[in-house]
């Protein structure tokens, strides 16, 4: 079969009655190249991902439908729906999936959102994750580049395509990885990825979740218990890390609270300044008391 | 703990404080007894009717208003029964139900409702 270049499907999927109109395109992966679309039956705009030509071997035309269902199957918020898979007429499988109008978390940054926002959407992105492990799916590529946010602040994972799904041992992984392959990306992966350790749990997103929080924090003054948190998301061995994405995401909501954290142990003067930080206001209120009990005094007196 | 108790723990606790700041007024001092009680038993009166004012109403600026009011009528009222000390006394009283209006808004906790 000869395959057809990316320059010819616009012109492909106008012309063979497919429910989709090619606009242009996205971006491009390394399995596939993402188009925006527009669905005529539902007259609405769609993100397309459709596998790419030259490279369509059975892996990876499996590796494209796997990463479709494990999409399909993950009904959450924080992670892109897919709409609808199929198959081109020359042989190229494509899904399609929302289109998310917005800048990718890197992006995000670069616009100079606050800490507070970060971290606020960096949780949601933990959330997301830990709804995934709950479904026994790992991400195992989670990087500032595979994370969205929406025009309406909303926080949506990407790019499922080297997932691995744990509860299922014959589809133990979307690729057939074996000892030495390493999936994921330089800077983000957890030390047993960088291995090509096959047997890695969500310990290892845990691990790439930490590293995306230190890309947060890269332009930022970090507070001690900040840095704790992304130290123990981070370490190398995994037991030393959060055992779930869970975990992690209730350590920043307890520092976004100025709550205390489970990684960092405080000292009495750090408790005190957090306890007098979170209740600024009552504390203001008993030190006006003070002031005008002492005015009163000395105005009495003369 | 519940937001009627919390102002009536606060309400006493800051009527007491209240009430033995007199210690610093000369004039007063031999009267300090009565004015500790007196301010007290004002201190939960106010915080009764502030906590329950919070149990009902869940607005953080009502109920600081709500205080502020409750806190000035009644030093007013005990100012009144003085003849005189009324700034000495509705100052303090005004701030006092401040904080407790803030106080039973922000940390009292809400009546959980039944099915």
């Amino acid at each position: 079969m000869k395959w057809l270049s990316d320059d010819k499907l616009d012109h492909l999927l106008q012309v063979v009655g497919t429910r989709y109109v090619f606009v242009k395109e996205l971006g491009r992966g390394g399995m596939g190249t993402v188009y925006l679309a527009e669905d005529r039956e539902l007259d609405r705009e769609v993100a397309i991902k459709v596998l790419k030509a030259p490279e369509a071997t059975d892996g990876l035309r499996e590796r494209m439908i796997r990463e479709a269902q494990i999409i399909a199957r993950l009904e959450h918020p924080g992670i892109v729906p897919v709409h609808d898979v199929g198959t081109l007429p020359d042989g190229r499988i494509f899904y399609a999936m929302k289109f998310v109008r917005g800048s990718r978390l890197d992006e995000y940054v670069a616009q100079g959102a606050s800490l507070r926002d970060r971290l606020r959407k960096f949780q949601a992105v933990c959330d997301a994750v830990a709804f995934a492990h709950a479904h026994g799916v790992i991400h195992r590529d989670l990087k500032p580049q595979n994370i969205m946010i929406g025009s309406f602040g909303e926080v949506l994972v990407m790019d499922w395509g080297v997932a691995k799904i744990r509860e299922d041992p014959c589809k133990s992984a979307v690729f057939n990885t074996s000892d030495g392959t390493v999936i994921g990306t330089r800077n983000y992966m957890s030390p047993e990825q960088a291995r090509g350790e096959v047997e890695i749990d969500e310990r290892a997103d845990v691990y790439s979740l930490g590293a995306v929080l230190n890309f947060l924090l890269t332009d930022q003054k970090v507070s001690k218990p900040l840095k704790a948190i992304c130290s123990k998301a981070m370490a190398t061995e995994p037991g030393e890390r959060y055992a779930s994405a869970s975990e992690l995401s209730a350590d920043i909501g307890h520092l976004l609270d100025a709550e205390p954290v489970s990684a960092y142990r405080e000292n009495v003067l750090e408790k005190t300044g957090r306890w007098v930080s979170k209740n600024r206001f009552l504390v203001l209120l008993v030190l006006a008391y003070l002031l005008m009990r002492i005015f009163l005094i000395f105005t009495s007196r003369r | 703990m519940s937001k009627p108790l919390l102002g009536v723990v606060l309400g006493a606790i800051l009527g007491a404080i209240d009430g033995l700041t007199a210690w610093f007024t000369p004039a007063v001092r031999d009267q300090l007894g009565g004015i500790v009680v007196g301010s007290t038993i004002k201190g939960i009166i106010a915080g009764v009717a502030i906590g329950f004012f919070a149990k009902k109403f869940h607005s953080l600026p009502i109920g600081i208003l709500f205080g502020v009011l409750v806190g000035a009528f009644l030093a007013f009222l005990v100012a009144l029964m003085q003849g005189g000390y009324y700034l000495e006394i509705v100052l303090p009283g005004t701030i006092v139900g401040l904080i407790v209006g803030f106080a039973t808004q922000k940390y009292g906790s809400a009546p959980v409702e039944a099915n």
